[in-house]
């Protein structure tokens, strides 16, 4: 039986705790007596069957939908949608859930007689991928079957052939997607959920849309009255989306959702001290921490990430609902919850969040630093539920080494909005009034986007959004052991060490703050009453 | 009288090129240049009149002297020693207060007839540097028999002097020529609709450039500056420019401002019609033409000196590389000479704020380091304050 979540208040026997710092992690000692350390529950089982699974859940669906044979039959339009590259973190180990999901659900079509069948990476405005990275989350057998001959797609938010509009919410929000999907007898769409945002009607609504409706969610309003986006109850993104999704059902689309579950397991064996207790570290773990501390400080930055972007996990798949979206949904994130939820008592002045090498914009690429902003106060900080871990005011730390460095193939809009936007201004509200539309619609980045491996030239703006309710929320964000112009830039303040960011952290919060440390990877959501 | 004077030293100009090397204006101390107590220039000619400096700017080509960088280029047209300054105020022994305009061309040397450029008014280009009744030297302030603006009393030729409104201060009227070097590089582009021109560098060339862009120019609607300090960013955008660029980010803003796409290899597809390079050196013209659209102009205002730069996109692009030195009569500016135009741009766009600081002549090693790192240490025009200086 896996160990629920846990908070550990900080006494004078605590050890020093493990934080991250991107492609490498630091040994932080608290302050006894006002510090508490949030750790993830442990993995919970894996099925014992996961293909076995997959089938019951397609011949047993939930909600109102018929099994899935009985949706196929030959001559029809079957579009097979799946979640791009963003997801799951790190990226896990072969077989992805969404090679078991995809071949499952292509045996069953074959066997319905169905002919007409493509893939589309729903990637909204995200990067295409990589063959081989296509082939690591749908497997050779299918990439081979489909890819050669076109009928492996990436989706294309810029295509203006390839979007239809499907009408407007009752909130005025344009929903435009994929011409091909909403043009099929049936939209199977495979999910990963790593998190609780992941899924639902905000899959196809999102995955297979285009700018001009994305832009209706993915702006600062809705960044900033969503609290968290974890949180369904509270989220506008999600009201959005779902809003969307009723809409595309109302159209006439027929979507048979597939969402799956991962457990926590997030780093290989060798690996495994980082997702232990630090009391528990036996004499191998700490010797491997010190041999890995060691030589990774030896270690040039771009090897460095070359070893950690190679890092596989070995997340096991714990769940797999199939049917009807919400009723589907609803049982997703359940399972989300179940794994990732740990009970976390009122909020404290400061909040420690130390940025492991990945999230989901830089996979197989550089964690640049917009995307450090992103990953501290768009993800880690938005964990929660109810409240954040730090008070209104507070102090956010998060720890990351925030080269000045972008991958200039994935992100070359976010050198741009680094270098012009963010020299003018920080504040979202007016980098969207004045920059966004520039950026959305420049023709070299939807030529790159549309062509080579660029995430859209609006990308970027939506990173910044993401962090809209931290830096409303939050009196001052301190990075310990960033590149301090590069921190400056993004309007935040450096510190070399630990103890030097709770020294400035006092200007905001007053001298002995009370402190969270958030030990996350494994992913966790805060339940803070 | 004292002044500063730089003296024929091939010793000194090797130690100053080694030390501003390490530390840029290092040439002040271990250079050519040394205070001196000087006998008072005679006059040249009947006409000439003695002149009695109040400022007297420290200028690019200045610092490039004394700290042993000049090209060799000038070797024929600078007499030694000389009293370097040619960004000078001064007053006349009649009462007048004027700015020296301190070309040495034909008029002012007594060669008669002018030589072609001078006769069409064009003395900056003038081709008897070396003739006339004066020893060589393209400007006051290079010239041995004429003096400089570094020193107590200068000589001048009637040709050179223009009045200064009474209501002007001093600090004003410094910024005259060095403005009016800024017009001259900002008129000298081709006219266009709507164009998008870059400067390359912010310091007073720069500044004066932008100024001189943003009022004279209508047919330039935008203007990226490259500025690497604070002080010349806010400047920069004070005196008009739209874009604000730190040196390496002078591709993409430029790529953001036309248009154009960024091939693999880093290259703009297209770029900006007009780059005026403030700067002159390998690496300012660099970016100058990895910027420069096709058929664009490059102007070089800077002074450059011997520079190793890949020109094959001036050839391949057929981008036109234009000097611009000194001033003269302004064809987009209807004629008018250089000098004027900068006279009503200095009142017009309040370019007195550019001098951030004047030194005695005994602290010439400080405003020397000083004005060498000027952007570095917040400010942009440096000078020297002679009007407390004795003339015996």
């Amino acid at each position: 039986m896996p160990r629920p979540g846990f908070v550990l208040e900080v006494d004078r026997s605590t050890p020093p705790i493990l934080t991250w710092h991107g492609e490498g992690f630091r040994l932080e000692r608290l302050p006894a007596e006002r510090s508490r350390v949030i750790y993830a529950p442990e993995p919970v089982a894996a099925l014992d069957d996961p293909d076995q699974a997959v089938q019951d859940a397609l011949l047993h669906p939930l909600g109102d939908s018929p099994p899935l044979p009985d949706l196929l039959r030959p001559g029809m339009r079957l579009t097979i949608a799946f979640d791009d590259i963003s997801l799951p973190l790190p990226p896990m180990q072969k077989p992805d859930n969404r090679q078991r999901v995809i071949e499952a659900v292509l045996e069953m079509a074959a066997a319905a007689g169905v002919d007409d069948v493509v893939l589309i990476c729903a990637l909204a405005l995200h990067r295409r991928m990589t063959e081989a990275e296509l082939r690591h989350a749908v497997g050779d057998r299918v990439y081979d079957s489909f890819a050669p001959h076109g009928l492996l797609l990436q989706h294309d938010a810029e295509d203006p052939d390839g979007l239809v509009h499907l009408g407007q919410t009752d909130k005025g929000e344009d929903v435009e997607i994929n011409k091909r999907a909403a043009e099929s007898d049936l939209i199977v769409y495979v999910n990963i959920n790593l998190v609780a945002m992941d899924g639902g009607h905000k899959s196809v609504a999102t995955g297979l849309a285009s700018y001009r409706s994305l832009r209706h969610h993915h702006n600062v309003k809705t960044m900033r009255h969503s609290r968290s986006f974890m949180d369904q109850e509270h989220s506008e993104l999600h009201s959005s989306n779902w809003r969307m999704g009723r809409l595309i059902a109302a159209a006439g689309v027929k979507v048979f959702q597939i969402e799956t579950t991962l457990n926590n397991d997030t780093f290989p064996k060798q690996m495994a001290f980082l997702q232990k207790r630090e009391w528990e570290w036996s004499g191998r773990d700490r010797a491997t921490y010190l041999a890995t501390s060691k030589s990774l400080s030896r270690t040039p930055p771009k090897l460095a990430r070359s070893i950690f972007q190679s890092i596989k996990a070995p997340h096991a798949m714990t769940g797999v609902y199939a049917g009807e979206v919400e009723a589907v949904h609803a049982a997703t994130t359940a399972a989300v919850y179940e794994q990732q939820l740990v009970s976390v008592e009122g909020q404290t002045d400061v909040a420690i969040f130390g940025l492991p090498h990945v999230c989901p914009y830089n996979v197989n690429s550089i964690m640049n630093p917009i995307l450090v902003m992103c990953m501290g106060l768009g993800y880690l900080f938005n964990l929660y539920r109810g409240k954040p871990i730090v008070r209104q005011g507070g102090v956010a730390i998060l720890s990351h080494p925030t080269p000045w460095a972008f991958h200039p193939v994935h992100h070359p809009s976010y050198i741009d909005f680094f270098e012009e936007v963010l020299s003018e201004t920080t504040d979202p509200i007016e980098i969207e009034k004045t920059y966004e539309e520039r950026f959305a619609t420049d023709e070299w980045y939807r030529h790159l986007y549309r062509t080579s491996h660029a995430y859209h030239g609006v990308h970027p703006f939506y990173m910044w959004y993401w962090g809209a309710h931290a830096l409303e929320h939050l009196g001052d964000v301190i990075i310990v052991g960033g590149d301090p112009a590069a921190v400056r830039r993004l309007g935040f303040s450096p510190a070399t060490t630990l103890t030097d960011a709770l020294e400035m952290a006092s200007d905001t919060v007053g001298r002995h703050p009370t402190i969270s440390h958030f030990h996350c990877p494994p992913i966790m959501l805060a339940d803070v009453s | 009288m004292r002044a500063l004077k730089v003296e024929r030293s091939l010793a000194r100009f090797g130690a100053a090129r080694v030390a501003s090397g390490w530390r840029p204006g290092a040439g002040g101390k271990v250079g050519p240049l040394r205070l001196a107590e000087m006998d008072l220039p005679d006059l040249p000619g009947p006409d000439w009149v003695r002149l009695r400096p109040r400022l007297s700017g420290i200028c690019g080509s200045d610092l490039a002297t004394v700290d042993g960088r000049s090209s060799q280029w000038f070797e024929p047209i600078v007499t030694f020693p000389f009293v370097p300054g040619h960004e000078i105020v001064a007053d006349t022994e009649d009462g007048r207060r004027v700015v020296v305009e301190p070309v040495l061309g034909c008029v002012v040397r007594g060669i008669d007839p002018p030589c072609p450029a001078c006769a069409a008014g064009h003395a900056h280009r003038c081709e008897r540097l070396t003739g006339g009744h004066l020893s060589p030297g393209l400007q006051t302030g290079f010239c041995a028999e004429v003096g400089g603006g570094w020193s107590a009393a200068l000589v001048a030729h009637p040709a050179q002097l223009h009045d200064v409104p009474d209501d002007w201060s001093d600090e004003a009227a410094v910024l005259v020529e060095p403005t009016a070097c800024g017009v001259h590089g900002a008129l000298a582009g081709p006219p266009g609709d709507d164009q998008v021109a870059v400067v390359i560098g912010a310091g007073t060339l720069g500044l004066t450039v932008i100024a001189a862009l943003s009022r004279l120019r209508p047919d330039i609607t935008r203007i990226i500056a490259v500025a690497k300090h604070p002080v010349q960013k806010e400047m920069a955008t004070a005196l008009g420019a739209t874009t604000i660029a730190a040196p390496g980010e002078l591709r993409r803003a430029v790529r953001r401002a036309t248009g154009s796409w960024i091939l693999d290899s880093g290259q703009l597809t297209g770029g900006a019609p007009l780059v005026i390079d403030c700067v002159g050196s390998a690496d300012s013209l660099a970016d100058a033409l990895a910027v420069a659209a096709p058929g664009a102009t490059i102007v070089m205002v800077g002074m450059p000196g011997g520079v190793h730069v890949d020109l094959t996109p001036l050839w391949q692009r057929e981008i036109r590389l234009a000097g611009a030195y000194a001033y003269g009569p302004e064809p987009l500016a209807g004629g008018r000479h250089s000098f004027a135009v900068a006279t009503d741009l200095v009142a017009d766009a309040g370019l007195e704020r550019l001098l951030t600081i004047t030194y005695p002549l005994d602290r010439h090693a400080e405003a020397i380091a000083h004005a060498a790192t000027a952007g570095r240490r917040g400010a942009v025009k440096v000078a020297f304050d002679l009007r407390s200086e004795k003339r015996r």
